[in-house]
């Protein structure tokens, strides 16, 4: 890890958008964040936030017709003897073999639904098996080695067995243990694990999230932790990125967000969760309104109409743009710096 | 028991589905969904079921609105205010005047409300079904229950593809509040809706129970939204209620080692209180092939030879706190609400 300043990915000003029939629905609408090796980076928002279009803008798996049409998305690879080399993989193809190369390998997905990411025709060995002959060089036999001992590190009991079986077989929680398995078959730099526990029951949302960690501490990889759940941000990340609306509104170490959160957004949003220490019974502090429908996105500031200390005609004219408020704090909200003085 | 105040009284229920194989679909085994359950809500509560997925909380809830028919065991319930009535075995025509007592609210607001009608359609199906066959106070009525809910009267005649999943939800409680029901059987209402718009939706709960002396059988896997609004608490696994207490109480001191560890697994959003969670070993027993004595034997870390061999009954171990478990007076267990009060800073 000698680059532990510089980060293995980063993100600067990604758009994406997709050209629908109806008009344009800008998903990821000037995103940008660094993960580092060894960190978790959490990614928060509600649904329509962009945070899983984010990730596939990362792989370069946007379905049409959605493309990235702005911004750069750099990767650190390593070109051997402690040397690395930033790589844009938005030049890159998406079809290239270079970023064929790295998507599976240097950086893996771990999606939501186990059961739909799954090939639901092989067996669980036989997909891993595939996916490490495709990136390594390895026999069938040393493939199906890896295999089995890729299942019992994600703590799958009878690994041996479990290779021969199918999916179907297979509960949530061993479904997306295998899932992980999948994914870390190619050793990968950085984890990509979009809501991997939504799915699960909090007793195997523990297990999954345990499992996660222990892994990191071992190979020292990077996750981006994309979730909706703020209770598993406060869990498991180091640095947290909270978007509204394919906007980055607010960014900064774990303790800084939760602990002296700025944006109205992300103040409302964790005023708004009922916590088992919260008072019982009581009316619960709202966000008034709704999510907007993305082809109607908000001028100026996206949160503005939701927003509890809207000031009219600055917040709803401009697009505030992220700043810094403090240490490695950054916040995209007027109320934090000025207003550009042209007004459009 | 016979208590006055006590509106729903579950006693003994089971639901079991047969497991069909081969040509002739003989049945070769049994799925216990629901093994053995008791509990009572008394009016004006709300009372909650939590549990994992396949736990059989929503088999139960189904049951009491005798969507399904249990397969053994009794419900009582007092309609109206008068007497109890055991409607677990009550016929579909002796049922009836009894339903609109007893309304549900779902999970999915996407797949509960039928996308061909109208709101004033759907909210006003239950009142013309009850007889109310005059279209002009039917509309009266419907809008009513729109202002109740917190949606726009206007919105009669709209189809609920143009909603939210709030708003939709919102159209789901109306429709259940058609009749003036007593008891509202609500399965996992708010966790299909992103975080912002699930206060609304508890908000609007709450408001609704205060204003019309609701109560409320809540069915929940989100253990901090069941603190937030049930007065007690039964927890289920594996088709059987192993603990059930007063909601502060279960948070607090938990009795049953299930409890403890369910307590332990929710991830508080406060990154100072990273806690030291207990970790569950193995998966959920099969309901189809459940384990010898205690259900959560395999898996509980302070099994002993007993809890392999007997099967534990739930004992009031202290007034309105029972507990399934044979080490019930040896163990202290730990509660999630020890840790000191956290101050996240949005003062």
């Amino acid at each position: 890890m000698q680059d532990d300043r510089q980060p293995i990915l980063s993100v600067r000003n990604l758009k994406t958008s997709f050209f629908t029939d109806e008009g344009i629905v800008r998903a990821v609408d000037g995103a940008s964040f660094e993960v580092h090796l060894g960190q978790t980076l959490g990614i928060v928002g509600e649904s329509g936030c962009g945070k899983s279009v984010t990730a596939l803008s990362i792989l370069g798996i946007v379905p049409r017709p959605g493309r990235i049409v702005e911004g750069e998305i750099l990767l650190r690879r390593e070109t051997g003897n402690g040397q690395s080399q930033e790589v844009a993989l938005t030049s890159l193809g998406d079809s290239s073999s270079e970023m064929r190369s790295i998507r599976g390998a240097e950086i893996a997905l771990v999606f939501q639904e186990p059961m739909t990411s799954l090939s639901p025709v092989h067996t669980i060995g036989n997909q891993i098996i595939g996916a490490a002959r495709l990136h390594r060089k390895l026999t069938k036999q040393e493939a199906s080695e890896l295999a089995v001992e890729l299942l019992s590190l994600v703590g799958i009991p009878r690994a041996e067995g479990a290779i021969d079986a199918y999916p179907f077989q297979l509960s949530g929680g061993l479904r997306q243990r295998a899932l992980i398995a999948l994914a870390l078959s190619c050793d990968p730099r950085l984890l990509i694990a979009d809501e991997p526990t939504t799915a699960l029951d909090v007793t195997t949302q523990a297990q999954i999230l345990d499992l996660l960690r222990s892994l990191q501490e071992q190979n020292g990889m990077a996750i981006m932790l994309i979730t909706h759940d703020m209770g598993v941000i406060a869990e498991m990340a180091d640095q947290v990125v909270v978007m509204y609306l394919g906007r980055v509104v607010e960014e900064g170490p774990v303790d800084t967000v939760f602990g002296e959160s700025k944006h109205p957004y992300t103040q409302s949003l964790l005023r708004s969760i009922p916590s088992i220490h919260s008072t019982p019974k009581v009316q619960l502090p709202t966000i008034t309104g709704t999510i907007p429908h993305p082809y109607n996105r908000p001028a100026g500031c996206p949160f503005h109409p939701r927003c509890p200390d809207v000031m009219p005609g600055v917040c709803d004219h401009h697009e505030p743009e992220l700043q810094s408020v403090g240490d490695e704090h950054l916040v995209s909200c007027f109320l934090y710096h000025p207003v550009p003085e042209t007004s459009s | 028991m016979e208590n006055d105040n006590v509106l729903l009284e579950v006693k003994g229920l089971r639901k079991y589905f047969p497991i069909r194989k081969g040509f002739l679909q003989r049945a070769v085994g049994q799925v216990r969904a629901v093994d053995g359950i008791d509990f009572h809500v008394y009016k004006g509560e709300t009372f909650g079921i939590v549990g994992e997925s396949g736990c059989g909380k929503t088999t139960a809830a189904r049951c009491i609105v005798r969507a399904l028919q249990p397969s053994a065991g009794e419900i009582h319930f007092r309609a109206g205010g008068g007497e109890m009535t055991d409607v677990a075995n009550l016929s579909r025509d002796e049922l009836r005047p009894l339903r609109r007592h007893m309304q549900m609210i779902f999970q999915d607001p996407f797949s509960s409300l039928n996308p061909r009608m109208t709101l004033f359609d759907i909210i006003g199906e239950p009142l013309l079904v009850n007889g109310m066959a005059d279209r002009q106070q039917r509309i009266e009525r419907v809008e009513e229950l729109l202002a109740l809910v917190g949606l726009r009267p206007e919105f009669l005649q709209r189809f609920p593809h143009a909603f939210s999943g709030g708003q939709r939800q919102r159209i789901g409680i109306a429709r259940a509040l058609a009749l003036n029901p007593s008891l509202i059987v609500a399965d996992e209402p708010v966790s299909a809706l992103d975080v912002s718009v699930q206060a609304q939706i508890l908000n609007l709960l709450l408001a609704l129970q205060e204003r019309l002396g609701l109560t409320y059988l809540f069915v929940a896997h989100d253990l901090s939204v069941v603190k937030h609004i049930c007065d007690r608490v039964a927890v289920m696994y594996v088709g059987r209620v192993v603990e059930t207490a007063e909601t502060q109480q279960l948070f607090e001191s938990p009795k049953h080692p299930y409890t403890e560890a369910l307590l332990s697994a929710v991830p508080q959003p406060d990154p100072t209180l990273r806690s030291q969670r207990i970790i569950l070993e193995g998966e959920v027993a099969d309901p189809a092939n459940p384990p010898s004595g205690c259900y959560f034997h395999p898996r509980c870390r302070y099994a002993v030879d007993l809890c392999r061999e007997q099967t534990p009954v739930l004992e009031e171990v202290e007034p309105g706190h029972a507990v399934s478990c044979h080490r019930v007076l040896e163990l202290d267990l730990a509660g999630t609400l020890d840790a000191p009060v956290p101050q996240t800073a949005h003062s």
